[in-house]
Parts: structure tokens; sequence; C-alpha cells
């Protein structure tokens, strides 16, 4: 955003120098980002160090809580033998699966409720009804209707992924500007073209920020999912670390849950700045 | 096109923001909408455009009744209201057809008349008020509408650039011989673009009194016969006069 109000500033005096303008502030972007993530890792690296110390110097027990070195060894001696990668990915498959029908699922349904008033009449209040129940509440009906195989996880999955987004949709196209629409209807649109170069696109902020949120509550949901009952994935690691009482295996799959999970909402949030550089936002 | 109200009103909930207008507008004839703050002149306009069905009476574009919306009309609102999603050359596109090309040329020629060449990849948050409203003006007149409705089009603009647009207006309008319906609050404005300039007072609003101005375009904003005008209007937009 720097980037663009430079080459602006760039373009009001002589457009010359325009692309000089634009690597200074990519450089100056790229001496932010690094200072972020100095500023940002400060006190997690000043916590990990005492940590390690208190573990060596035995003011923890290890059996309790081991050192961050021992977790680290765990991960790589799980990574060498092979079995990380079946674990890790079967979590991500459960996650994305979930997601994509839960996504699916809220953009058919949230638009046949934003478009049209009468099936928001029956259909909303139905949905928002249910939207008060904790969605963990529906697991054991699920297990009991589809088995603990694949099936009652990924559903699982999507239904908590849907009403975040499902939400954000409706209000989304609910919210639009009845004067942008306006503009729209005096160029001679029919509701189609309004709903595609109108609508749409004015209700994307809305719809990232669902999906982001539901993209949260999908890893929430596969560590329950898990936790019931599954032969591979990080959850399992984590009933199977309590099990054998080994504290690194938890925190291991703690670990992994952290890094994916963010790696995963880097990417939505990749995807909505490129989609929403447009947008008028408050920076800091 | 030609543009006849007949009777037309309009009520919000009861109660009435414009009574009884009637108006015959010529083919290629400038109209000049005057009158105090809430009177209703964004409301009739909004009736003319089609945009707002819910008035009572008749709206007769070029000879017939309809409450639809002709895709002939322009409208240039109150704000800008371009699309914060498409960059200014795309906000000026947005309701031309044919090929890409043709679009773009054509609305960098607006764009130019406007003053913004070299603007086009600018999105509107990076626009400062008179800017976005000169795109959305550029946006109206690309399309050289036979109707163009104009609700104080001008008015978030500095003197100079706004005589430069009424100039442009006029070019558009003798080059597409459009029917112009302008709602303004500049009285010179209307006594230097206007072929008849319509008086809207009270509440609920109603016609005044219509003024026709005679004189030959290009027509001189100092003249002595414009003053004359002026005063004439600002008498009768006066609110104290019973
Ligand atoms: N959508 C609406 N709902 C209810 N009342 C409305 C609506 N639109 C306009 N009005 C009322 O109609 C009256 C006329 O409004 P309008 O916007 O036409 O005024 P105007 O002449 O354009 O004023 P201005 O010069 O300030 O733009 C006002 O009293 C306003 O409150
Ligand atoms: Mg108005």
């Amino acid at each position: 955003m720097a980037e663009q109000q430079n080459n602006v500033t760039a373009g009001y005096v002589k457009p010359a120098p325009e692309a000089r303008g634009k690597k200074a502030s990519i450089k100056k972007k790229k001496d932010s980002l690094v200072k972020t993530v100095f500023m940002g890792s400060i006190i997690p690296v000043l916590l990990i160090i005492i940590w390690e110390i208190l573990c060596r110097a035995g003011v923890v027990p290890s059996n309790q809580l081991p050192a961050p070195s021992t977790i680290v060894e765990k991960i790589i001696s799980m990574a060498q033998d092979g079995s990380l990668w079946g674990h890790v990915w079967i979590t991500t498959y459960r996650v994305l699966v979930g997601f994509v029908i839960g996504t699916v699922a809220a953009i058919v349904l949230g638009s046949f409720v934003g478009f049209y008033k009468k099936a928001e009449q029956l259909f909303d209040p139905m949905i928002q009804a249910f939207r008060s129940i904790p969605s963990l509440a529906w697991v054991p009906l699920f297990i009991l209707w589809l088995g603990i195989g694949e099936t009652s996880k990924v559903t699982m999955i999507a239904v908590g992924v849907f009403f975040p987004v499902y939400l954000n949709i409706v209000s989304g196209i609910l919210g639009v500007d009845r004067k942008l629409i306006e503009v729209g209807k005096m160029y001679g649109l029919n509701t189609l073209q309004l709903v595609k170069r109108i609508i749409l696109p004015a209700s994307l902020p809305s719809f990232l920020v669902g999906m982001r949120s539901g993209l949260g509550l999908g890893w929430m949901f596969v560590v329950a999912a898990e936790l019931m009952g599954a032969s591979q994935g990080l959850g399992f690691l984590l009933v199977f670390g309590q099990n054998m009482s080994s504290p690194e295996t938890i925190l291991a799959s703690i670990i992994l849950f952290a890094i994916i999970g963010k790696i995963t909402d880097w990417i939505l949030k990749l995807v909505e700045d490129r989609s929403l550089h447009w947008q008028d936002r408050l920076e800091k | 096109m030609s543009l006849a109200l007949r009777d037309v009103s309009r009520t919000f909930n009861g109660t009435t923001a414009v009574q009884n207008v009637n108006l015959e507008v010529k083919p290629g004839e400038i109209i000049g909408l005057l009158g105090t703050s809430g009177c209703g002149k964004s409301t009739l306009l909004r009736a003319i455009s089609g945009l707002d069905p819910e008035y009572d009476g008749e709206i007769e574009i070029n000879g017939t009744v309809s409450k639809e919306i002709h895709d002939t009309t322009g409208f240039i609102f109150q704000e800008p209201r371009l699309l914060p999603w498409l960059s200014v050359l795309d906000n000026v596109t947005f309701g031309l057809t044919g090929s890409r090309k043709d679009k773009e040329n054509r609305a960098i020629e607006y764009l130019e008349s406007v003053g913004l060449r070299g603007k086009e990849k600018l999105y509107p948050r990076e626009l400062s008020g008179g800017m976005a409203q000169r795109v959305a003006i550029a946006r109206a007149l690309v399309t050289s509408p036979e109707i163009l409705l104009l609700d104080e089009p001008f008015s978030a603009l500095d003197a100079f650039t706004k005589m430069q647009l009424q100039d442009l207006l006029l070019d558009v309008w003798k080059k597409y011989q459009s029917t112009i319906v302008l709602v303004t609050h500049d009285i010179d404005e209307a006594t230097y673009l206007c072929d008849r300039v319509v008086i809207l007072r009270g509440q609920p609003g109603e016609v005044e009194k219509e003024i026709t101005i005679e004189q030959e375009r290009p027509r001189d904003r100092g003249s002595e016969e414009l003053a004359h005008l002026k005063s004439e209007i600002l008498e009768s937009l006066d609110l104290n006069k019973q």
C-alpha cells in the first residue's frame, strides 16, 4: 500500500522517477518486515531460553515439562522415521476437505438468503437457531450417525466452517451500499450483472473475513474430531502422547498445529491482500 | 428526447416531499432546478431517472409513459459513487460496451477533458473529493446519454474547475443534443447553462416559478442580463417572502 501511495506522489511531480520510487519503497517494505519479525520474536525467544535453562537446571521435572530442545528432537526424529508426514498430511487433508465443503455450502445458502427476501424469511431464523448450538455439541450425534470414519470428521469440520462463512456472506450481501447498486441500475444492468459486477466485489471483504474465521474454526474442529477417535493425525498424537505419558509428543503436536494453522491463515491473508488492495483501510 | 412530468408528487411515509410538479422539456433543452435544501430536487430527479418508481403522477420520456429505468439516461449523483474496487479507468468504462480498446480510448478522452489524464490507474481511495467527482462526471458523459440528470454535479469543485466543466457539459450537449436536467444551488451556474430555470419552494416543494433565459450561447458570465436574472431568481427563492 505504501508502494502505491509513493507512485501517486511520483506521478504528480514527474513520471520519470517512478521506477526508482518503487524500488525504494520495496526496500522499505523489506526493512519494515525484518523489523516486525525481529520485534515480534524478542519475547518468545527469551521465554524459550529461560524455559530451556530451567529444564536443564532441573527446576521443572522433565517428565512433566520437557525442555524445548527435547521437543525439537522429538519432531526431528518423527520426521526422520517418516511418521510425522503422515500425521501432518492427514490432518491438513481433513481440514481442507471440510473447509471446502463448508465454504461451498455457505456460499450457496448464503447467496440464496442474501439475494432473496423469501429465502431469508425461510432459512435465516432456522440457521440462526442452529448457530446458537455450540458446534462441538454435534460431535456425538455425528459419530452415532456416521461412525468414527473420515466422513464424520470431515462433516464436523464442514459444520464448524459453515457458520462464520455463511454469516459473513449474508451480512456482506445485505450490507452492499444501495447507492452503488443504483449506479449499476442506471447503466441498465440486469440482476445477474448487478450480482457479478457490484454485489460480489462489494461483499468480497466480508466473505474473506468469514473464510479466515471459518478456517480457524476448522482447525479447532479437527482437534476435536481426532481426539474422538483416529489412528493417525496430529490430534491422535495428542491422545497418544497422553496415553504414553510423553509430554514431548503432546507439545510437538501442539507446535505443529500452530505452524500449519498459521501457514494456511497466511495463505488466505495473501489472497485477501491481493484481492482487496483497493480497500481504504486504516494503516498503522 | 423529450421529457414531461405531469402532476408528479412523492410522499415518504405520510410526509409529502414534492407535490404536483408539471414540466414539459423539449428535446435538447437544458433545465435548471433550483430551490432551498430539502425542497425535493433530488427526489424529483430520482423519479425521472426511474430509480424511484414510488411517485404519483406520470413521467413521459419520448412519448412513452413508464416507470422503468431508461438506459439512455445518465445520472450524475450528488456524491461521486465510484466503485472502490475499480481503477479510475475501469470506473469510467463501467457503463460502456464494445471492445476493450475502444472503451478505454473513449474513457481516456473524457478523463482528459475533466483534467485527470495520467490518473487512470489510481483507485478511488487515492482521489481527492473533487477528483472523484470529476471521474463521476466523466463516467456519465462518456456514454453520451440522451437524457442527462445532474444533481449538484459541480458543487464540490473550485470556481475555476467548475467553469471548465460547465463548458465541457455544454460541449457534450452541443455534440449529442442531450436533454439536461440540472439541480444546482449555484444561481450563476443556472443562468450560465440553462434555457429555463424552474424554482421549487416550500415543504412540500412546489413549482414556484419558471424563468426562461433567451440569451444565445456562449454566454458572457459577467453580462448585465445574467446579473438581472440572478436577482430575479434570488427574490423568488427568498424564504421570508410569503
Ligand atoms: N428515502 C427517503 N425517505 C424519507 N424521506 C426522504 C427520503 N428521501 C428524501 N426524503 C425527504 O424528502 C425531502 C426532500 O429531499 P431531497 O433529497 O429531494 O431534497 P433536496 O431538494 O435534494 O435537498 P438538497 O439541496 O439538500 O440536496 C426531505 O424532506 C427529505 O427528508
Ligand atoms: Mg439533493
